[in-house]
């Protein structure tokens, strides 16, 4: 009788448990389909790591052509001002080539993730992202080139940390949340930047290189170590 | 069992619930979008879709993309209301046997 008892209250305890258990699966599933289908989930740690060290690579070619000028300051606007517009033109250059190999990398990594997630790369979720992390870099960007054809550079370091932590804010929503802290980081460095102008450059390595790596690395460890 | 009161039938069921999911965080969503977030057949995607629809919780519309046809589809009101209810009745069902 008590045995009966006894096998009867753990048929009910089992049948209870596999409904919390279905239930709680449920919810993952519904959680997981609201993230697939409205966010671009795939971008890689990586991806932060490999663009963070272009940065650094791109930092440390500019402060070594700041160097051979000998100037006796590492103030970045005042050496511009005496060297004139050969030094101007090849800062460019280093900054541009940077961008480019670090957008370049950092696609790379995003893809080899999406494929593995089996997301497509160029889903409406990832246009979407897209376009909320351009519309301020682009506009930034153009507000900065503009700046600078008027002979104002003070402040394209620190704009550049700024528009780029305004396009991460607003990109966070469309991706990884975790990304919105990354462009806290930015914002945060590039209004300091403000109040310390002529060390662009640190600020700008520190910014575009350090945060990127430590940012990449966080989420690798979080999101795809225990996939591989 | 009062529990079981607020799961709805019509969501009994993971790719209902994907779909659901999908339309509740976008305003439409296409049936390519959906086959390749559920990763489905065309006739599965279909029949699951069709009964959504028929019991009222999303609503369809045919359009075109040039000559090829594009059907997207969106949640309703009393489709949004009792897929609200659902995860709330998942939730208590979770809280309520700890």
């Amino acid at each position: 009788m008590i045995y009966e008892f006894n096998s009867f209250t753990l048929y009910f305890k089992v049948l209870f448990m596999s409904e919390q258990q279905q239930s709680l699966e449920d919810l993952q599933h519904i959680k997981k389909m609201m993230e697939r289908s409205s966010r671009f989930i795939s971008l890689s740690g990586l991806s932060g790591i490999a663009a963070g060290i272009c940065a650094l690579i791109g930092a440390w070619f500019a402060w070594n052509r700041l160097h051979r000028t000998q100037s006796e300051t590492y103030d970045l606007v005042r050496i511009i001002t005496t060297n004139g517009a050969e030094i101007l033109d090849e800062l460019f250059w280093i900054a541009t080539y940077t961008f480019i190999g670090a957008f370049i990398s950092a696609f790379f990594f995003t893809y080899l993730r999406s494929r593995k997630d089996r997301v497509p790369m160029f889903g409406k979720t990832t246009m979407r992202l897209l376009w909320n992390v351009v519309i301020p870099m682009a506009v930034g960007g153009i507000f900065l080139i503009r700046m600078m054809y008027n002979g104002e550079f003070e402040l394209v370091a620190p704009g550049c940390l700024i528009f780029y932590g305004l396009a991460l804010v607003n990109g966070s929503k469309y991706t990884l949340g975790e990304i919105r802290y990354l462009g806290y980081g930015m914002l945060a460095l590039g209004i300091m930047n403000l109040f310390y102008v002529g060390y662009g450059l640190y600020f700008w390595a520190m910014g575009f290189g350090i945060l990127h790596i430590a940012y990449g690395i966080t989420m690798w460890m979080k999101y795809e170590r225990n996939s591989n | 069992m009062s529990l079981i009161e607020g799961l709805n039938k019509i969501f009994d069921n993971r790719i209902r619930l994907g779909i659901m999911s999908a339309l509740m965080v976008n305003e439409e969503v296409n049936f390519n979008e959906l086959k390749e977030l559920l990763d489905i057949t065309d006739g599965n995607l279909a029949s699951h879709l069709k009964s959504l629809e028929e019991s009222g919780s999303i609503k369809v519309q045919k359009g075109f993309i040039g000559r090829k046809t594009n059907t997207t589809y969106s949640v309703t009101k009393a489709g949004e209301k009792a897929f609200k209810a659902h995860i709330a009745a998942l939730e208590q069902m979770i809280k309520s046997t700890k």
